[in-house]
């Protein structure tokens, strides 16, 4: 299969719900096979945008090019070729990890058996407990299983490890580490920098449904003035980067 | 067959289902009770003993030759206070001479049928004799006592119950969940969704009618005398409208307050209106033709005589139509109202 060289191609993307602009023009581009961050406050418009490209939104004005296709003419195609976490699913409390997974394996024509993803996402010990008794981490890691189960091109990730303690943040960002070198792209939104740092080849900064800066995350830490480079204690986070774009900081809720 | 998502879909509407104690009680064990309470409350064993008061020894004594008769010897005054306050139904007093007085209310039936066999004691017992020798050959009709009337409506209640609640409770709670959302990004198909709760509203299906017909027919023989595939293919339509219904109903809703306001709009007037506990034409004569437009009376009335009185389905052309526009309507509002997030 001939992967196009832009795995996502995003112009002029609009969208308002009643008087609120939740994302104001628009223009992004993902390479194939880089793992893409969309960086951001609560509220920035993250979310609409990913689900705008997830196609379960619709845009006011733009255009998105997923994988060379469009959403209007292409939808079962492009189905099959995506895999997408959302931000707040609650999976069926009733059924067990195997269950689910088989589940949503059936919908694909073609991805790796239940067994191997279960491996992947290091929930053998749960297979057989329902999605009510699994931890926070746990859930995620199945949420992120049920999205690499129909072995997608492009993998749409919102806000992973939101609410996960560290050492589960670390366990999925290993998982979508070994995503990414077999060469699949992802497109992630996260509101922690050092996801990002850790995780992302390029990054967007998104605030008030704007881009307000783009590139990898060591030119963006370059851009910013800060004091004369000391060995290591005071290098430039995103978060400086943020900062000093904004004048606020990441995680305030805005 | 396993991995095709229909299989997996109905799989998933079947463990939910069971896994949740309190949808399989309300589901088979609830119509049971209400069998159970109702037929016993109202069942009424064959000529039960009515109680009697008797203010003279000789005409306790006279009382007594009736077995269905149980006589209290009490004075004239505690008599009429046992009768005002229910405890007997007839108070048999002496009169002038050796006449007698039966004191009664003639609204209550127990009342008139203790009046015939008090008197009919009293006057063998002052020597009369029947002219005419008469025995009784008892046969019992199953079929027309209450309980027979009440299996069907409680089938019909349990279909349409399990239908608009369950399904709008599944619907809903999955697009609260986002679950709904959640499947809408995989390439998962609508018409499979659907279809999958259709799938195990036929399956229910088989326990709704299946547990109330044999639990009447067990505890108190009450008869199925239609064709079974009349009963069958008006069950399958009656609850494919109801869960077209309960999908209208579910249709935009993201929480359980909302959907349950709903519910019960659609349902309660129903369940009074409908006949399932009494005859609807009990009600007044102007609103007969609103009630016969419901969808639960039309499937009770075609049931109850298919059931009951063996009638033919094809008799029942007007309540198929009713139940069929029900479906076509619901279903049609339903899909274009439909939110898939």
């Amino acid at each position: 299969m001939t992967i196009p060289a832009s795995a996502l191609q995003v112009r002029g993307l609009r969208k308002s719900y009643r008087d609120v602009v939740a994302v104001d023009g628009i223009d992004l581009e993902v390479r194939a096979g880089e793992c893409f961050g969309l960086l951001g406050p609560n509220g920035a418009g993250k979310t609409t945008t990913i689900e705008i490209c997830e196609g379960l939104t619709t845009p006011d004005a733009g255009d998105v090019i997923v994988l060379g296709r469009r959403w209007a003419s292409d939808q079962a195609a492009l189905r099959q070729r995506l895999g997408i976490q959302l931000q707040d699913t609650q999976l069926a409390d009733k059924m067990t990890v195997d269950e689910t997974l088989a589940l949503f394996r059936s919908f694909y024509t073609q991805g790796p058996a239940v067994g191997e993803v279960i491996r992947l996402v290091q929930l053998e010990e749960k297979r057989r407990a329902r999605i009510s008794d699994l931890s926070g981490g746990q859930k995620q890691r199945l949420a992120l299983a049920c999205a690499l189960v129909g072995a997608p091109e492009l993998l749409f990730l919102d806000e992973p490890t939101t609410g996960l303690d560290p050492q589960a943040r670390r366990q999925l960002w290993d998982l979508i580490t070994v995503f990414k070198r077999a060469g699949r792209t992802v497109v992630l939104t996260t509101h922690y920098m050092d996801e990002a740092e850790q995780l992302c080849d390029r990054v967007a900064i998104m605030d008030h449904g704007h881009i307000i800066a783009e590139g990898t995350p060591d030119q963006l830490m370059a851009s910013v003035d800060m004091p004369p480079k000391e060995p290591r204690a005071h290098a430039a986070t995103l978060e400086d980067v943020f900062v000093a774009l904004t004048g606020r900081h990441l995680r305030e809720d805005s | 067959m396993m991995n095709h998502p229909l299989w997996q879909l109905s799989l998933m509407r079947w463990r939910e289902f069971r896994r949740e104690p309190e949808a399989v009680f309300w589901a088979v064990m609830f119509p049971i009770l209400l069998a159970v309470g109702l037929g016993v409350a109202f069942a009424g064993g064959p000529d039960p003993i009515i109680k009697v008061a008797a203010s003279s020894a000789s005409l306790a004594q006279a009382l007594r030759q009736d077995p269905t008769l149980d006589v209290a010897e009490l004075s004239a005054e505690a008599a009429r206070v046992a009768l005002r306050e229910g405890k007997v139904a007839l108070a048999v007093e002496p009169g002038a001479g050796s006449d007698v007085v039966y004191r009664y209310d003639d609204t209550n039936s127990d009342g008139r049928t203790a009046r015939m066999r008090a008197d009919r004691a009293v006057q063998r017992a002052a020597g009369r004799v029947d002219p005419v020798a008469a025995s009784d050959a008892l046969v019992r009709d199953p079929g027309s006592r209450y309980i027979d009337f009440l299996i069907p409506g409680l089938i019909g209640v349990g279909i349409m119950s399990n239908a608009v609640w369950g399904l709008g409770f599944s619907i809903v709670d999955a697009r609260r969940r986002k679950l709904t959302k959640r499947l809408m990004a995989t390439p998962m198909s609508r018409t499979h969704y659907l279809l999958s709760y259709l799938i195990w509203r036929m399956v229910l299906l088989i326990v709704e009618i299946g547990v109330p017909i044999a639990f009447g027919a067990l505890a108190f023989g009450v008869p199925v005398r239609g064709h079974w595939l009349d009963i069958i293919v008006l069950s399958v339509l009656a609850s494919l409208t109801f869960s077209a219904i309960g999908l209208l109903i579910a249709s935009r809703g993201r929480t359980i307050e909302s959907l349950s306001g709903l519910v019960n709009l659609t349902v309660m007037p129903m369940w009074v209106l409908s006949g399932v506990f009494f005859s609807a034409q009990r009600f007044p004569a102007v609103v007969q033709p609103v009630i016969r437009l419901l969808p639960l009376t039309a499937y009770i009335d075609a049931m109850r005589a298919v059931m009951l009185q063996g009638a033919s389905l094809m008799q029942f052309g007007r309540e198929i139509l009713t139940l069929t526009v029900w479906l076509v309507v619901s279903f049609v509002l339903a899909l274009k109202l439909f939110r898939w997030r």
